[in-house]
């Protein structure tokens, strides 16, 4: 028998899921007192190159409200050719094109190592890829031609069928009308005022068009295509799109001095919304919007256009000062439920130096699965590159994104799925397995997820039903089924079928089991990802407080200083950007954004993982820090001595050279893969960038005690901070005294 | 000839100089018995003193009179006699009127002419030699009797019946009953009373000796010169020797038909102004002197007063005192056209520049520096002339006095020796204190369905081309600062973005029209040379991209809106040409529906036609006003388009409305491009502001004008053009002094076309009188007529048609016989005795009351009635003049050779010829009429048509032919073009033909097509009511 790490390790390759007990227990009350809730990290689009999708549809248990799918764990009457439902126990007949079926002949979904099986379901018209690009013109000349040059190179990347649009905005809303020859067209829309989806299709024109068509030709949906004359074939427009861009201007309105572009980001998204709501309703579809600054006018207003009022802070927020926020807020996410109806996700690119109201647009992305990026300026690699990454392709060479998907959850009776924590929205579909309590957005067991990539994952809450007197008996297993259907890139319809399934046991006797079996990174995510939803939602100390009440082992620690919980030195714009980011990256990613990996590079060995702790900042090293949003380089006193004396120009400090270019292949390769770039640092000792290290490390030498606890190493960070030390000096105490 | 017989001055205006003496013996009603006119006390006499002996003339006492006279009529005899020679016309008349009436005849210089009717015809012959036309022209009082008033009266006469002939009687009497009375009530009553017969043809009065035979125009009836002449003839021999030529009265007996001959006649009036003062220069040296006629070919000197081309008056004599004006009734106007062009020869305005701080102003009153502020205390110091303030002179503008008291630099400053001139006006009189950017225009065109398929759309785009290289442009520079911008739009607006960096324009949609919003700034409005090509590629692509539209709704007030919002933004004035094709039934703010209701014409809701009809497009007028958005609305129309509420904003906004029914580029793309053409070419102001200040005691009450007042004395006009006048009303509110007279100052506030602000101002100066004559003699008839036509249009859309026609007779009568009761000497009241300033004015009155919109017919279309209703709301004198006295120039005629333009003859039918061809044009349509038996030689060189049944139907233009008629007649029609404001469609109608009837209309002396008298009965009906007015 393998280690629970293998078991757990196996179950993540295959079936994408994360569990944080992999044995269960059997009672609620059990369940209960383990404090961290039966839950999982689901990952519905795990790459898994071995997995050829199969052609047929899944077929379904009859009982109306289980539907479940054939699976691996179902038992099978051969002769009869009829299988038992494990979720409800419905005895099902097969489909009449299963009638060759026999114990030599399974079909995939029967065996074993298809506990994730996908199909390709065959009917609908195939739906093109959408792609609605938004675009801020407010913006600095130099960046406003980074970001041309960037969506000009899009084009290249996109599927030739995708269909593309162009919205432009800044004081005014401009939609790009792109089927035309000669004189370029738009439509304008003023940027300050609310418009319902109707009057949007009316004023472009597209609910006319669909009345009266042209003369005697049915209207059909997928004519939708050829009449929409803002949404068009890539490879129909290509030039004219490029051209298009390259004759984008800088919103031509005049900024008096002291004030704020006018930009109507509000209004811009209100129309592509509607516009798509108009054309391509429950087709995949991307809204990509950049924005080099925050929306000062027209609904969705984040700040007004007077340069001397500050966009609002956490403090402002705090005095419940920030008077655009409630009304932009609410604004933004009728969009976002508007939009994630229709199944068509919003990503949200902001390269600016200040913020740019992520705070108040974040639910754009978060409810339709778009993703967030958040830069300085379009003018920088990590802008770039990371845009680019959005049109990355996997070993098939398909994009590696999905539309449209619709994460259903099934469990077996004991079991109740409660909630659910990630980019999605929920269906609200009421059903047997849905509790009544909620953690994250619970009430129901289906899930929108507008956009899927291959590491998307949820996390997904459960409860153990089992009163304490009526025990699971021995030896019993529960099972989960995720259900995934989505549009794949490649326009097919999918489903994808993962079922999985767990042990009960007694906690009162198998106590050690269960401890055994406890995921302490999954649960450690889970959990954290249950403080940030309550962070959202609720005041900062109260859901620290809430954390503190919690069993804590190791990353609490940081998770307590991450800017997931902690909102100070953090705009409202880069928590929100973190917290995006965090609750929808797989495991591997949360952990490190919790607690951030740091390698240490020197002439004493091969690069080491080190503690992140101030005494791991030494002189005669080179960190490197990867916090997931950051890469930091920190090469220490001595070495950035020896680097600007020039030593490593030398042939016979070969090795000097070799050292301080091995952090940076290290890094190199983190970059190439991670989504979104990282911002990459590059510093060293007494380097003013050097903060970004400083800030995360474990306070363990401070002004404080720095002379107590004697010089020869570390670098003592000046913070008020508690030290790790502290820390669990206080929680040790506090442990034992609470349970006393 | 026939003119010389009416052709009279008042009685005063000539005379008095001459005159007093024996004017003296005039009038007075005592002296009546004995000698008529002569017995009496002075003249001048006041009203009251006028009253009695009128009063008594009217009444019985003039039988008597009359037989008195009758010798001298007799003498007159000789004169009758002498006259066959006149036309035709007179002629058949001739015998019985003699005989009958001798007596008529005054020979004797009456120190006022006085006519009648009938007299003239036959009198004219004598007088006419007699004396020089011109001073007979300046001389005489005229007094025309029009006969259906009279007849009435003196009919109980006794002495009457006995100068009548006896074949005269009978029509007479049953005038005389059928009468007045009912017939007056009618509404129309001349026409009743005018002929008692209702067939003007001459059998009615079978019983008259020489019917109206065939001489044209001449009905059948009797002449009746006779009758009065009694009264006149009279004096006339008493008189002095003075006035032998001096026409002299005559007494129109009023039967039926007078000849038409006999009153008095514009063109005449025309004719002789022109003979008298055409090619003279006028100077404005003197105060309150009146200038010629509009239609008088002469040039001006600025000597002080502004030229009459920028400000006429109704009179340049006002009454002392408000009761005075009262009494008379004749409005106190003026009728500023600030941007008047002038001729070449005359000298364009100077501007004045006083630096930074501004024109230098009255301290009290603000009025601007000019030629009656009068400096004292050795030049340190000076009065104003309006309100009498005395100020300071600024330092910088201090300049010693000479002996004489005038300023040394008094020739070096425009703004002290002349009338006109301009200042550059400092960042105080500009918007937010920044200097105005250089106006644009925005070129607005409705590219719906109709639009298309008519063409016009290509058209348009055509013609832009060509028509931007010629936009306005200050004297001196080499290309025009204003901009340009470009529009489409159907249900929603296209904007364009024609920056000259790029390669091909962008259009730009706006589809909410309910808060219309400018889409982009820069690369909307530019400037033309710079970014021709990209124009070029959109001109040239406009007509296709809409070619297959089927859009047929349109939206309007957003259109204007935009405008509005595109000025804001660029912030600058301008003007936007509206191309539009129908009622805007979209879904929009300003939609319309159709209001056209012909039950509601005669009725007392008739007013609701002219109403405009929603409050979006007064806030609209509001708002461009604001911004300085003119708007010029080209509007063609398929149907009923409620033109009372499209045209609503470019009346307030200084603009013009061109209407196009069912427009056809084959027809009417000419006539439409030439009208675009000039209106793009104009010189113009924009931004303007208007103030009339006027010096203590009177003071500027009312305004008409395509104007937006916001209070009682800002006239705020977005753009003020070389064709849009104002007219100006005065009240009294304290005693004129006769010594220092009236000042007004019009002083405009405007941006020019290359973006200055500047300060223009017209400066007059009237005489004041206590002596209401002096008022009378000072009257211009084309300013009056202009007042009255622009104030009876305003009063429509608050009363009954009925109601202002009402009005404006009863005024007119009461004018004329206010004249009679205070000026006049005094004669028989069946005399109507018209001031020789106001002698044409009846018959501009009843043109006026025959317009359109003042016809109640359910024939005429509601649109064209409320488009006339408003273009001449913004008329200036010229247009009004020849609007309501057509020009009509016989042109089988003429001569080729001839540098002169033929001349214009009486818009009557009974000018016309069946073997003439006559052209008719009165600033908005012009005909060619061609007689029925029009000799085929002329219409084979006009033409080139073996005869005029081949012509074809809707001909709008003369072939270009290479014979020397063809090219006379095609310069004339051109110059004609040229001359005017509006491009005139040209409509070829022939004879008996059915468009002939459009025609007809224009012949102002007839009988309204759609109601309303002739020339002749008019007159006869105002005498009745003036006569009314007198007992």
């Amino acid at each position: 028998m393998a280690t629970y790490q293998e078991f757990i390790q196996q179950n993540e390759d295959r079936d994408g899921v994360r569990f944080s007990w992999n044995l269960w227990p059997s009672s609620r009350l059990e369940a209960t007192r383990l404090v961290v809730p039966v839950s999982c990290l689901f990952t519905p689009l795990k790459e898994r190159p071995n997995l050829p999708p199969v052609q047929y549809e899944p077929v379904l248990c009859s009982r109306a409200n289980c539907k479940a799918v054939l699976n691996p764990l179902c038992q099978v009457d051969f002769r009869a050719k009829i299988w038992a439902c494990n979720f409800c126990f419905q005895r099902n007949p097969f489909p009449p094109s299963y009638a060759g079926i026999s114990e030599m002949n399974q079909p995939a979904e029967l065996m074993p190592q298809f506990s994730t099986i996908e199909y390709i379901v065959q009917r609908g018209p195939a739906a093109p890829l959408i792609f609605l690009y938004v675009v801020d013109t407010c913006l600095e000349e130099e960046d406003l031609q980074a970001l041309k040059e960037s969506l000009q190179m899009s084009l290249s990347l996109l599927p030739p069928n995708a269909l593309v649009g162009l919205i432009t905005f800044g004081r005014m809303v401009q939609v790009h009308e792109l089927s035309c020859e000669g004189i370029a067209k738009s439509y304008v829309f003023r940027g300050t005022k609310d418009l319902t989806s109707k009057q949007i299709q009316e004023m472009l024109g597209l609910t006319k068009q669909a009345v009266s068509g042209q003369q005697g030709r049915p209207v059909a949906p997928q004519d939708a295509a050829a009449t929409c004359k803002f949404l068009q074939p890539v490879h129909r427009v290509d030039m004219n799109l490029t051209d298009l861009l390259g004759e984008l201007q800088r919103d031509p309105w005049p900024v008096p001095q002291g004030k704020r572009p006018l930009r109507s980001t509000g209004v811009a998204l209100s129309v592509a919304v509607g516009l798509l709501e108009g054309t391509f309703p429950n087709t995949g579809a991307r809204v990509m919007l950049f924005i080099g600054g925050p929306p000062t006018q027209g609904p969705g207003m984040v700040v007004g256009d007077e340069l001397k009022t500050p966009i609002r802070s956490w403090h402002d927020i705090q005095k419940d000062n920030a008077r655009h926020l409630k009304k932009a807020t609410k604004y933004y996410e009728a969009l976002a439920n508007r939009s994630a109806v229709n199944g068509h996700s919003i990503d949200i690119y902001a390269c600016a130096l200040d913020q740019t109201g992520l705070l108040e647009m974040k639910c754009l992305s978060n409810l339709t699965g778009g993703h967030i990026v958040m830069g300085d300026s379009f003018n920088t690699s990590l802008f770039k590159q990371t845009f680019q990454r959005v049109f990355s392709k996997d070993y098939n060479g398909d994009f590696r994104m999905a539309f449209g998907g619709v994460l259903e959850v099934k469990t077996s009776r004991e079991l109740k799925v409660c909630g659910a924590i990630g980019p999605s929205v929920s269906l609200n579909s009421k059903g047997p397995c849905v509790s009544e309590n909620e953690l994250g957005i619970g009430g129901t067991s289906q899930w929108k997820v507008c956009s899927l990539s291959p590491s998307t994952t949820l996390g997904i809450y459960f409860e153990v039903v089992n009163q304490h007197n009526a025990p699971v008996p021995q030896g019993g297993r529960g099972a989960v089924q995720f259900i995934t259907q989505y549009q794949h890139s490649n326009t097919q319809r999918r489903i994808r079928v993962t079922t999985i399934a767990r042990n009960w046991a007694d906690a009162q006797s198998q106590i050690q089991h269960i401890e055994s079996s406890f995921d302490q990174e999954a649960a450690a995510v889970l959990m954290a990802r249950l403080g940030v939803f309550r962070a959202e939602s609720e005041e900062g100390p109260d859901v620290l407080r809430w954390l503190d009440r919690q069993l804590i082992r190791l990353f609490m620690f940081h998770l307590r200083r991450s800017p997931f919980l902690q909102v100070f030195n953090n705009s409202p714009d880069e928590s929100s950007y973190y917290r995006h980011h965090f609750v929808r990256q797989d495991l591997t990613q949360s952990l490190i954004m919790i607690q951030p990996i740091l390698y240490s590079y020197s002439f004493y060995g091969p690069p080491e993982p080190v503690l992140l702790d101030s005494s791991s900042i030494l002189p005669d090293r080179i960190l490197l820090m990867d916090t997931f949003f950051q890469l930091v380089i920190y090469h220490g006193e001595t070495i950035a001595q020896w680097r600007k004396a020039g030593y490593q120009e030398m042939v016979e400090y070969e090795n000097f050279k070799q050292l301080l270019q091995a952090p940076l292949d290290d890094a190199q390769e983190i970059l190439q893969t991670r989504f979104p770039m990282p911002r990459y640092i590059d510093t060293e000792h007494g380097g003013s960038q050097a903060r970004f290290l400083l800030s995360k490390v474990n306070p363990s030498q401070t002004h404080n005690n720095l002379y107590a606890w004697g010089q020869e190493t570390g670098a003592p960070i000046l913070t008020d901070d508690v030290s790790l030390q502290v820390f669990m000096d206080h929680l040790k105490k506090l442990a034992v005294s609470s349970s006393a | 000839m026939s003119q010389q017989g009416y052709v009279a001055a008042p009685p005063y205006s000539q005379a008095q100089p001459g005159m007093g003496a024996y004017q003296g013996g005039f009038g007075s009603g005592p002296a009546q018995p004995l000698y008529g006119h002569y017995g009496g006390p002075p003249q001048a006499p006041p009203a009251g003193v006028m009253k009695s002996p009128v009063s008594s003339v009217a009444g019985m006492p003039l039988s008597p009179v009359s037989s008195q006279y009758n010798p001298n009529v007799q003498q007159n005899g000789a004169h009758p006699q002498s006259y066959p020679a006149p036309p035709a016309v007179s002629a058949p008349y001739g015998q019985p009127p003699h005989s009958l009436y001798n007596n008529m005849a005054s020979p004797g210089p009456p120190p006022t002419q006085q006519l009648t009717n009938q007299m003239s015809s036959m009198n004219l012959g004598n007088y006419g030699n007699p004396p020089p036309p011109a001073s007979s022209v300046a001389q005489q009082p005229f007094q025309a009797p029009p006969p259906s008033s009279l007849a009435p009266q003196h009919m109980p006469p006794g002495p009457q019946s006995p100068h009548m002939s006896p074949q005269m009687s009978p029509p007479q009497s049953p005038q005389a009953n059928m009468p007045m009375a009912g017939q007056s009530m009618a509404g129309t009553p001349m026409a009743g009373t005018g002929r008692p017969f209702p067939g003007p043809p001459p059998q009615g009065p079978g019983g008259f000796q020489q019917p109206g035979l065939a001489s044209a125009g001449q009905p059948g009836y009797p002449q009746q010169a006779g009758q009065f002449g009694g009264y006149m003839a009279g004096p006339q021999p008493n008189m002095p020797g003075g006035f032998p030529g001096a026409p002299s009265a005559l007494a129109g007996p009023p039967q039926k038909k007078l000849d038409p001959d006999s009153i008095p006649s514009i063109t005449q009036v025309i004719e002789d102004d022109q003979v008298k003062q055409g090619g003279e220069v006028f100077s404005t040296n003197i105060r309150g002197q009146v200038p010629p006629l509009v239609t008088t070919d002469f040039t001006v000197t600025d000597q002080g007063n502004a030229s009459p081309r920028f400000i006429r008056c109704t009179t340049y004599s006002l009454p002392c005192t408000a009761d005075l004006a009262k009494q008379c009734q004749v409005p106190l106007a003026a009728i500023v056209k600030p941007f008047a062009s002038l001729p070449k020869n005359e000298t364009p305005l100077y501007v004045v520049n006083h630096g930074d701080t501004g024109p230098v102003r009255c301290n009290r009153c603000k009025a601007y520096m000019c030629p009656y502020m009068q400096f004292i205390d050795g030049g340190r110091r000076y009065q104003c002339g309006f309100c009498n303030c005395v100020n300071e002179v600024p330092v910088f503008y201090f300049q010693h006095l000479d002996h004489m008291g005038r300023r040394v630099d008094f020739y070096e400053r425009p703004e002290l020796s002349l009338g006109s001139y301009e200042f550059v006006a400092t960042l105080d009189y500009c918007k937010n204190n920044k200097p105005p950017n250089p106006p644009a225009y925005i070129f607005m065109i409705d590219v719906s369905y109709n639009n298309i398929k008519s063409g016009l759309v290509k058209l348009i785009c055509d013609e832009l081309k060509t028509l931007l290289e010629k936009l306005p442009r200050e004297e001196g520079m080499e290309n025009s600062a204003i901009k340009v911008g470009f529009v489409t739009y159907n249900k929603v607006l296209h904007f364009y973005n024609v920056k000259s960096a790029l390669a091909q324009p962008q259009m730009m949609v706006v589809s909410d029209t309910a808060e219309m919003f400018v889409p982009l700034l820069n690369g909307f409005l530019v400037n033309y040379q710079d970014s021709r090509a990209v124009i070029y590629n959109l001109l040239d692509q406009i007509p296709d991209m809409f070619a297959d539209t089927s859009e047929s709704e349109t939206v309007f007030a957003p259109v204007i809106q935009a405008g509005v919002e595109a000025f804001k933004a660029a912030e600058c004035s301008g003007k936007l040409f509206i191309f539009h094709s129908s009622m805007p039934t979209a879904e929009a703010p300003g939609k319309l529906k159709n209001r056209d209701d012909k039950k509601l014409v005669n009725t007392d809701k008739e007013k609701t036609l002219f109403q405009p009809q929603k409050s979006v497009y007064e806030q609209l007028s509001k708002d461009c006003v604001a911004s300085g958005c003119c708007v010029d609305l080209f509007l063609f129309p398929s149907q009923y388009s409620d033109m009372a509420t499209m045209a609503d904003v470019p009346s307030h906004t200084g603009g013009s409305v061109y209407k196009y029914s069912n427009f056809q580029v084959e027809t009417d793309g000419e006539h439409f491009l030439r009208d675009l053409r000039k209106d793009v070419q104009k010189s113009i102001g924009f931004d303007a502001i208007m103030r009339v200040r006027t010096s203590t005691g009177f003071r500027a009450t009312d305004f008409f004008g395509a104007v937006y007042m916001s209070n009682t004395t800002d006239i705020e006009m977005a753009a003020v053009d070389c064709d849009k006048a104002v007219t100006v009303e005065f009240k009294h509110d304290d005693t004129l002094s006769e010594e220092t007279g009236a000042f007004m100052q019009c002083a405009l506030l405007y941006t020019t076309i290359s973006g200055q602000r500047r300060l223009r101002i017209h400066n007059l100066s009237l005489n004041c009188s206590s002596q209401l004559s002096e008022l009378y003699k000072s009257c211009e008839t084309d300013s009056l007529i202009n007042f009255f036509a622009k104030s009876a249009y305003r009063a429509i859309l608050n009363q009954p048609l009925k109601n202002v026609r009402e009005i404006l007779v009863n005024q007119t009568a009461h004018m004329l016989a206010c004249y009679r009761k205070n000026c006049a000497s005094p004669s028989a009241a069946s005399q109507l005795i018209l001031p020789d300033a106001m002698k044409v004015f009846p018959v501009y009155m009843n043109s006026l009351m025959k317009t359109a919109p003042l016809v109640g017919s359910t024939e005429l279309s509601t649109d064209d009635r409320a488009h006339q209703r408003l273009s001449v709301t913004a008329m200036g004198v010229e247009d009004t003049q020849l609007l309501l006295y057509p020009r009509l120039t016989p042109l089988h005629n003429v001569d080729v050779d001839s540098e002169k333009p033929p001349a214009p003859v009486r818009c009557s039918e009974e000018r016309l010829t069946d073997s003439g061809m006559f052209l008719l044009e009165n600033g908005q349509s012009m005909f060619l009429w061609l007689g029925q038996a029009s000799p085929p030689d002329l219409i084979q060189n006009l033409f080139n048509l073996p005869s005029l049944a081949h012509l074809q139907g809707h001909m709008c233009a003369l072939p270009e032919l290479d014979n020397p008629l063809s090219k006379k007649v095609r310069s004339i029609i051109s110059s004609l073009l040229e001359k005017r404001p509006n491009s005139m469609k040209l409509h070829i109608v022939r004879q008996r033909d059915k468009p002939e009837m459009l025609f007809r209309q224009f012949l102002v002396e007839d009988k309204g097509l759609h109601g309303g008298a002739s020339y002749m009965d008019f007159l006869c009906y105002v005498h009745r009511e003036i006569r009314q007015l007198l007992t």
